[in-house]
């Protein structure tokens, strides 16, 4: 009897425990692919099937059809859905991974390096900025109210910026960072959609990738920052006493030993990236939309198309699907076994 | 000898040319000259370093952040107009905000206050005594500063008005406002999906065959667009051709419909907002607990520690600072939450499902831009106010208590 409540090793549960895991997983998996295979069958549904009451099984409650994937995929819709399927397979790895590069590096920078950023030096540079956009508004050509700035910024900046002795601290700036991402997208969406006017870069995916990268930043810094702090420093003592440069053990000690973390987090930014439908409703019009913007478009005048709804969801989910099955294997233990001893 | 075998079995456990990093860099050289040179530029480069590791975040942060923030800050002060050729800003001062504490959109943002009951002076004055409690153990304790005592007050002061509000607009003739709604929601919703996702995560890095099928599974309701997301919910809860139509109709329920009852749709979105973002807390708190070293928890368990004794010494605090993060993440996130009221309820019955963001975009849809900022604002303050107390008061204290 003794026996089925033994753990054979630390990690490996008793054979009652394996059960109990088992019931509980299987459950939320069946809570989590229910409604997957609710919208699978819903994309071989036609719209009399889907008004007429919940059919459960194809072949048996009701005859599938093609008619939605064929619209979706070689017939009127094909050429929106193939053009913003691409462009989506574009931005979004691309943002997600240059956000995870950015991020990474200065999550590390915030943890061993000590930033003093003044309060003086924040207070002229927030004074600068809300004098050009003051001279912009009152019709001064923003290129030269820019200008105009950037010279009066680093003027005071010399002379009544360094009077002030108050500084801030890591913590500061790492809040700073993460409270950019407060303000719902609705609220900037406008301001942002000038400033690439302004710079020409509407409908371009330069707009998107900066967008999207800036916007990622915050959550992959404080994210990375406390699986970076798991990292014992000695090794880093020991790769400097032998004299690697700062870069050297950032590139080939901490982020080797930050896999799972870095894996992770790259995951979440790529979902997120991936989804993100406000800000690629205003930043493209034709070239580089996305496809969260043709699933949206599904909800025309006759009402949610769920047919086609369904088809879209699902082809838009199997990329992502594909790079998680890939990736999943690098969250794992053992990295850090016997890294340091004593 | 422990730097040897530090060496050995970090370069064999990462299969990487590990020696060519820890080898000193500058003996190899031939030409003394050029490798002074170079040991005076690598020193200033390294010194150099920590401003290159920072500099690109806070360049591209300042480029996207300061200007919207600002330009959105004016707009909320001013009404937005549609002129011939183009649009016209005015400056009213604070009215936007005005509007939004009294009338009638001071009851869509607020809510609809009714008559005090004995029971809604009963809970607010547990809450005033409780947060009275608080502020008087600080002052009677040794470190009391200026900054710690003004945050204090602050969070004292905030709380109360948020429990005021909310014991006259839960009960009676009260209705919710969109504040209370997006603090129900936010709350509620976290605290259930941080337990699953713990309690899934820690299941799934046991040593089970199939684990690998599992994570992957439950990753699955984060990829779909929230978009998506919310029109699966509304297929899946239509009560007369949504699969659960038989449960409905043997509960008689067949002409419910979500749009009648204020706390049923509640319930229905948090439903989609808890299946959506479980697998965030999960894989993130997966990747917390596989990285952390195991010989801690071999000693504890030679030592004859039970699982729940290592779960509360070792792993609990290895990752509780991911998980103040993670909350705090979810915090900011759950906040803007939009497309699940505005595509499953519309926002009804009534005003009862909106959010603040949704508040935000009925006024932003009726173009009245400088009313949608000041409520966007209004949001900014209750995200910043929370996740102030959580960075300054509870991740502090947390990670002090290990």
């Amino acid at each position: 009897m003794e026996r089925w409540f033994q753990s054979k090793s630390i990690n490996t549960p008793s054979p009652v425990g394996a059960m109990l895991s088992y019931l509980v997983l299987g459950t939320w998996a069946v809570l989590i692919l229910f409604p997957l295979y609710w919208l699978v069958i819903t994309s071989f549904k036609i719209s009399s099937q889907v008004a007429e009451g919940p059919f459960y099984i194809p072949f048996v409650d009701f005859k599938p059809s093609l008619d939605a994937w064929k619209y979706i995929l070689v017939g009127d819709l094909s050429n929106d859905t193939l053009r913003n399927f691409s462009n989506t397979l574009i931005v979004a790895p691309v943002s997600a991974l240059l956000a995870l590069v950015f991020g990474s590096t200065a999550a590390y920078a915030l943890l061993r390096f000590d930033y003093r950023p003044r309060v003086g030096s924040i207070l002229t540079f927030i004074g600068c900025v809300i004098l050009s956009i003051i001279a912009t508004s009152l019709s001064v050509p923003w290129p030269i109210a820019l200008a105009v700035s950037i010279v009066v910024f680093f003027i005071l900046l010399q002379t009544i910026g360094r009077r002030f002795k108050h500084a801030l601290g890591n913590n500061d700036i790492a809040f700073w960072m993460i409270s950019q991402r407060m303000l719902p997208p609705i609220a900037v969406v406008i301001p942002i959609y000038i400033l690439f006017q302004q710079l020409h870069l509407l409908d371009t995916y330069t707009a998107l990738i900066i967008t999207y990268v800036t916007s990622n930043l915050p959550i992959v810094i404080w994210l990375m920052r406390d699986y970076l702090n798991t990292i014992p420093v000695e090794l880093e003592e020991c790769a400097s006493i032998d004299g690697a440069s700062r870069y050297r053990i950032f590139w080939s000690i901490v982020l080797p030993l930050a896999i799972p973390g870095l894996v992770a987090t790259f995951l979440f930014v790529l979902v997120f990236t991936w989804n993100e439908y406000l800000l690629a409703l205003f930043l493209s019009s034709a070239k580089v939309q996305t496809l969260p913007l043709t699933i949206a478009a599904q909800n025309a005048t006759r009402g949610p198309q769920w047919w086609n709804m369904s088809v879209l969801i699902l082809i838009m989910i199997v990329p992502v699907i594909v790079i998680a099955i890939i990736l999943e294997r690098y969250i794992t233990r053992g990295l850090l076994i016997g890294a340091v001893k004593g | 000898m422990d730097f040897l075998k530090a060496r050995l079995t970090l370069g064999w456990a990462l299969r990487t040319p590990l020696n060519i990093a820890l080898r000193p860099m500058n003996t190899e050289t031939k030409n003394l000259q050029s490798s002074r040179i170079r040991a005076v530029i690598s020193t200033a480069t390294d010194r150099l370093a920590g401003s290159v590791f920072i500099l690109p975040t806070v360049l591209a942060l300042l480029f996207l952040s300061i200007f919207p923030l600002i330009a959105s800050l004016y707009v909320s002060l001013a009404r937005f107009d549609i002129v011939r050729g183009g649009y016209k800003l005015t400056f009213v001062g604070l009215n936007n905000y005005k509007k939004l504490f009294v009338g009638s959109e001071g009851d869509h943002f607020l809510g609809k206050f009714a008559p005090g009951t004995p029971l809604t002076w009963l809970v607010f004055g547990a809450v005033v005594m409780a947060l009275a409690v608080f502020l008087a153990r600080y002052l009677l304790s040794a470190r009391v500063s200026i900054g710690g005592l003004i945050g204090r007050v602050l969070l004292t002061l905030g709380l109360g008005v948020l429990a005021w509000m909310f014991v006259h607009t839960l009960w009676g003739g009260g209705r919710l406002g969109t504040a209370s709604v997006t603090l129900v929601y936010v709350f509620v919703g976290i605290f259930f999906q941080y337990i699953l996702g713990l309690m899934l995560a820690m299941l799934t890095v046991q040593n089970l065959p199939g684990r690998r099928f599992f994570r992957v599974v439950f990753l699955l309701p984060m990829m779909i667009t929230p978009v998506g997301v919310a029109y699966m919910f509304r297929m899946l809860t239509d009560t007369s051709k949504g699969p659960f139509t038989p449960i409905w109709q043997g509960l008689g329920l067949i002409n419910f419909s979500w749009v009648n009852n204020a706390w049923g749709a509640r319930t229905a979105i948090l439903i989609g907002d808890i299946w959506q973002w479980t697998p965030f807390m999960f894989i993130v708190l997966v990747a917390a607990l596989e990285s952390q070293p195991i010989e801690p928890i071999e000693a504890a368990t030679v030592d004859g520690a039970n699982s729940w004794q290592i779960f509360r010494h070792i792993t609990w605090p290895a990752i509780l600072p991911v998980s103040m993060t993670l909350i705090l993440i979810r915090l900011i996130e759950a906040f803007k939450i939009v497309d699940l009221p505005n595509v499953m309820t519309n926002g009804g019955p009534g005003t009862a499902t909106q959010s603040l963001t949704y508040h935000a975009y009925i006024n932003w849809r009726a173009l009245n831009i400088g009313a949608s900022a000041a409520v966007a604002y209004m949001l900014l303050f209750l995200v910043t106010f929370f996740s102030m107390i959580l960075v300054n008061l509870i991740r502090q204290r947390a990670v002090e208590n290990l």
